[in-house]
């Protein structure tokens, strides 16, 4: 595929733009933690993934392939968590 | 109970709105937030097709100008967003999408909606035709931007605007219902603001 | 380098506002009294949670401007279409009352323990305030560490904690870079960051030097790439984007 079919995108936010959800979810800090994308197995630190974050919920993207590494939706008051996207998380 | 913070409004709010226009636990606003998932696509229109898909067949497809070349529509509609904002009275210039499955011998029940981007979003045979939904392309007498989900998305304002796919590229007809994006992540199948369906089990 | 893991449940808990300063007319810094506050890491972050009376919620994040030690600052630059930076600039005031989660992060965050490797700190508006944190983090444990900081602002008046950066501590450089206008005189530079300023400006490649990069999201991308590609390991520059902000 030569054609470029996603331009720059300024809205987008990486890892440490959930690194407080992320904190509640796991009980610890995660920004550092080691996530391996189960689409292409490249590892970055949870601070290097692309974040969209909207009221909707967080997606979180591994940043080399673009495929979804994890969703996260706030319902009421509890979080829910999907991590299919993820082939690892590993904190340090 | 989290503290009041004093004086804080959050977006700015209408006064007088008639509050039969407003679903349950919605807040009115003028502003027109983006919400995403992924990046905002970028298709060009030459390479941009519509399709109604059937059986894992293309049962037909047009181009953006034979999409444009459609009897179109001034929708004005209310759109409320999951997220608690209401937006009135906003404008649309749109092909009802009625005139596209008309051209489509169909038997289904359902439809899922795909998008540039990989988003999907399914609905109701029933909640797109009728004269309750349309494939948009123009936002208050403009071009709808990329942001916003141009060149085209769906605009099927009785339900929460999640189903209002961005960047919308066709319909695939279903006999089942099969769970899109943020439905398979927790919200709800069918999404109706007035009786604040907005996760899985309400 | 290993981050620190933050101790501790992170919850919400009331902040109330002490003081209200101005830093540009966009910008205020704001200082905080918050009973539990378990202090925190020059390059951290908060999450902010606002409720309206009819039970309206809005949550933001913003990069703790104050050193560790200090009392708890944020700095919040106002933008024009925002829900929360025009209420915390211009409505907020000492005896209010906000939600508060932190600190947070483990990743953009300089401790002031690396055995003397220099510090290139590139800084796009608002993206400043962490630095700010480090700078003066850097100041308090006595460090003397080599340490640049290049900062794009549009002008001069938006330049952000401008008295305190013309003042730098031992060892420790400023640079503007001024993108719109310019004062008469001005023998800066001028113009956004590129691949000519950073050979200028930036440790060069091969100094081992570890770099942050801060700002609007596109600003990050430029700068990160450009440090890449004049030499910098990409495990050596470390970003923190603030999404589609005006950009400097």
């Amino acid at each position: 595929m030569t054609e470029r079919l996603y331009g720059p995108d300024d809205s987008a936010l990486d890892g440490n733009a959930i690194g407080g959800l992320l904190h509640q979810i796991f009980g610890t800090e995660m920004t550092t933690a080691e996530a391996t994308c189960a689409h292409c197995g490249k590892s970055a630190q949870v601070a290097e993934a692309v974040v969209y974050l909207s009221a909707l919920g967080a997606v979180m993207r591994c940043r080399a392939c673009t495929s979804i590494l994890a969703v996260i939706v706030r319902k009421q008051e509890m979080n829910c968590v999907d991590m299919s996207g993820l082939a690892a998380l590993q904190t340090g | 109970m989290s503290p009041v913070s004093r004086g804080f409004h959050g977006r700015r709010r209408e006064a007088d709105v008639d509050a039969k226009r407003v679903p349950p636990g919605q807040y009115v606003t003028t502003d027109f937030p983006v919400l995403s998932a992924g990046p905002t696509p970028h298709t060009p229109l030459e390479n941009w097709t519509f399709s109604i898909k059937l059986g894992g067949e293309t049962a037909k497809s047009w181009s953006w100008q034979e999409v444009r070349d459609m009897p179109a529509e001034d929708v004005t509609a209310d759109i409320h967003c999951v997220t608690k904002w209401t937006k009135l009275d906003t404008r649309w210039q749109a092909v009802s999408l009625d005139t596209l499955l008309a051209q489509v011998e169909r038997e289904a029940r359902y439809v899922l909606a795909f998008c540039d981007g990989g988003y999907t979003t399914n609905l109701p045979l029933a909640d797109v035709t009728g004269g309750r939904a349309w494939l948009a392309y123009g936002y208050d007498g403009a071009p709808l931007q990329p942001e916003h989900g141009g060149p085209a998305r769906l605009l099927v304002p009785h339900l929460y605007f999640w189903k209002s796919a961005k960047w919308v590229r066709g319909l695939e007809l279903l006999d089942a219902d099969e769970p899109g994006f943020w439905e398979r992540y927790g919200y709800n199948n069918y999404g109706d603001p007035w009786r604040e369906q907005r996760y899985a089990g309400d | 380098m290993a981050g620190t893991a933050v101790r501790g449940r992170l919850t919400w808990q009331v902040a109330t506002v002490t003081a209200v300063r101005p830093e540009t007319a966009s910008v205020r810094t704001i200082e905080f009294d918050i009973p539990h506050w378990a202090g925190h890491e020059a390059g951290q972050h908060v999450d902010i949670r606002l409720t309206a009376d009819d039970g309206y919620v809005a949550e933001r994040s913003y990069s703790i401007a104050s050193a560790p030690g200090e009392p708890l600052e944020l700095t919040v630059e106002r933008l024009d279409d925002g829900e929360v930076s025009p209420y915390l600039t211009e409505e907020l005031r000492a005896g209010d009352e906000i939600e508060l989660r932190g600190p947070i992060g483990g990743y953009f965050v300089w401790d002031g323990d690396d055995a003397g490797t220099p510090l290139l700190l590139v800084a796009g508006g608002s993206g400043v305030v962490p630095f700010r944190s480090m700078l003066r983090h850097r100041a308090r444990i006595g460090s003397t560490v080599p340490l640049r900081l290049l900062y794009s602002a549009r002008s001069l008046p938006d330049v952000i904690y401008r008295t305190e950066l013309d003042m730098p501590c031992d060892g420790a450089e400023v640079v503007y870079t001024l993108t719109r206008n310019q004062p008469p005189g001005w023998a800066g530079h001028s113009g956004r960051i590129d691949a000519e300023l950073l050979t200028e400006v930036a440790w060069p490649g091969d100094h081992r030097a570890l770099a942050y990069v801060c700002g609007p999201t596109a600003f990050v991308e430029i700068v990160a790439g450009e440090l890449v590609s004049l030499g910098y390991p990409p495990d050596r520059v470390k970003t923190e984007r603030y999404g589609g902000v005006a950009a400097p």
